[in-house]
């Protein structure tokens, strides 16, 4: 559906995007995770035609950015980051002249207005200027915008910034209800959200590609690294170390607290093999009172934070 | 096609939705018709010159004001975002928003036509150097719109854009009259680039197709460059 090549932007002298590929198939729901100032907003506005690459190029379906921008634009539904819509128009009229533009057919435009004013909670604005807005009414017409014509691309830059609680949960329910037929990018540097709606992950940093996968290929990546959290009762720290220490994999034991004959133990494990089994087995050879025992799988806060440092 | 309708129709509503409009057209009607009238009994004579000889000078300072949130504005909040990604090209935007500040000062003209139809009642009027001088003073608009859309395009300061445009605009009004002391041949050479001599040549009621092509080329190479100007933004 998009195909990316050796995207690179320049602004003056400075690099924000060096020389990114990666294909975005149909139907795929994409996250773009970076931290600030990575190169998610650049990426995402040359896609949309809104930059012109230094080099590099971006297809999508058949149709080049340099050559057919205003095919590519039809194809392409945008949210730009806080959806900054003309302050002194109506939302209402707004919408009618977005779809004007997306040459909806008059007859219609009514109906489609009503649907998305549904869809995005608009109902009570429609009649109040932009500027009047709150931030979160505000996202929720940039996001009416980007749907207006039910475009086949979806390009959302951080969609959920600036909603309540509530509003976050039905904007990433309606992300992916139209996920299923429709091609939806997002950025984001809330990583919860990434791993709640995105079937792909690709985290970029300091303009180039630093992970690229689902959420469960990135999580497997980093697995080999995992800590594993016991309780322990009528057991010492030292002893418990030095047992704990020449189980194979083992790399580190940490006391994170105690109190009474109780202690809390973080065990560091570098092993492809799960190392509870033997754990276990120790704790019941030396009869310690085992009160917790759980694995810590690797988050996707703690892979963004290796990747991106 | 559609396109540029849809966005000329947007800014020319945008005109009327905010004061800008009515500020701008009482200004306007106030200047134009004390400069006018202060001195119209006084020559006795039923005809508009006077109106059209300061209009030029009115339209200089009046047009950049009125064209200059066109870009700036949206530079400055971020909507021409918004705006560049719907499926548009930058020629249907520059075309656009050109048209409706051309449109919004054919309706500030519009009130003045009431002048003439006074004048006529109490004498009588030659009607074709009104004619010629009401049509000069649209191609003046449209010219002195696309100057001030141009400089409107290259920052997103509207004050910046005000003052570039009127400065452009003032330029071209005075050019041949601040360079008299030129020997005359190279004059007439300046004297042609001035739009106030082709204005005057229209407003006389001859209208010829070396003053028309004038405005229309003045037009041309302004809306040309905000379009460069516009693309090279990337």
């Amino acid at each position: 559906m998009i195909h990316i090549e050796n995207l690179t932007k320049f602004y003056n002298d400075i690099c924000a995007v060096d020389k990114i590929s990666f294909d975005i198939r149909k139907g795929e729901i994409l996250g773009l995770l970076g931290p600030n100032g990575a190169g998610k907003t650049t990426t995402m506005r040359m896609l949309t035609c809104y930059l012109r690459p230094s080099s590099g190029s971006i297809t999508v379906k058949d149709f080049n950015i340099e050559d057919n921008p205003v095919e590519i634009k039809k194809l392409i539904g945008y949210l730009p980051e806080s959806a900054p819509i003309y302050p002194d128009m109506l939302v209402y009229d707004y919408l009618k002249f977005v779809a004007d533009i997306r040459g909806i057919d008059r007859a219609l435009q009514d109906g489609r207005i009503k649907e998305l004013a549904g869809i995005c909670a608009l109902n009570a604005v429609m009649h109040k200027s932009v500027g009047e807005l709150s931030k979160g009414y505000k996202q929720r017409v940039g996001l009416a915008h980007a749907m207006i014509d039910d475009p086949e691309i979806l390009v959302l830059d951080e969609p959920t910034s600036g909603l309540d609680p509530n509003q976050i949960v039905e904007i990433r329910d309606i992300i992916k209800k139209i996920g299923k037929e429709k091609t939806v990018i997002l950025s984001t540097h809330i990583l919860s959200e990434a791993e709640a709606t995105c079937d792909r992950i690709v985290i970029i940093n300091n303009g180039l590609i630093a992970a690229d996968g689902s959420t469960e290929d990135l999580k497997r990546q980093a697995g080999s690294d995992y800590i594993i959290n016991v309780s322990l009762l009528n057991a010492v720290f030292e002893e418990a170390k030095e047992a704990l220490q020449s189980i194979t994999g083992v790399s580190e034991v940490i006391l994170a607290g105690s109190e009474n004959n109780q202690i809390d133990l973080h065990i560091a494990c570098r092993s492809t093999n799960d190392l509870r089994q033997d754990i276990f087995k120790l704790i019941k050879e030396k009869d310690w009172g085992l009160l917790e025992f759980n694995r810590e799988t690797k988050s996707l806060e703690n892979i963004f934070r290796e990747l991106t440092r | 096609m559609k396109n540029i309708l849809n966005i000329c129709g947007k800014e020319f509503r945008g005109y009327f939705i905010s004061p800008i409009a009515y500020i701008v057209i009482s200004i306007f009607l106030i200047l134009t018709g004390w400069f006018f009238f202060s001195t119209f009994f006084l020559y006795g004579q039923t005809e508009m010159r006077g109106f059209f000889n300061l209009l030029p000078l009115t339209f200089s300072f009046i047009i950049p004001a009125v064209t200059m949130k066109l870009f700036s504005e949206e530079f400055n909040t971020g909507s021409y975002e918004l705006l560049y990604t719907m499926p548009l090209s930058s020629i249907d935007i520059v075309i656009g928003k050109f048209m409706a500040a051309a449109l919004f000062t054919a309706i500030m003209l519009l009130p003045t036509v009431s002048y003439s139809l006074f004048i006529a009642s109490i004498g009588d009027l030659d009607w074709g150097p009104v004619i010629g001088g009401y049509t000069g003073a649209l191609m003046l608009g449209a010219a002195y719109s696309s100057i001030g859309l141009f400089a409107s395009s290259i920052t997103k300061n509207q004050i910046i854009a005000f003052i570039t445009g009127m400065t452009l605009c003032f330029t071209l009004t005075l050019l041949d009259k601040m360079l008299f002391f030129l020997p005359e041949s190279f004059l007439a050479f300046i004297q042609y680039l001035g739009a106030d001599y082709h204005f005057q040549n229209i407003s006389k009621g001859i209208i010829d197709s070396r003053d028309l092509l004038y405005f229309l080329s003045i037009c041309f190479v302004m809306l040309y460059s905000t379009d460069l100007v516009i693309r090279e933004r990337k």
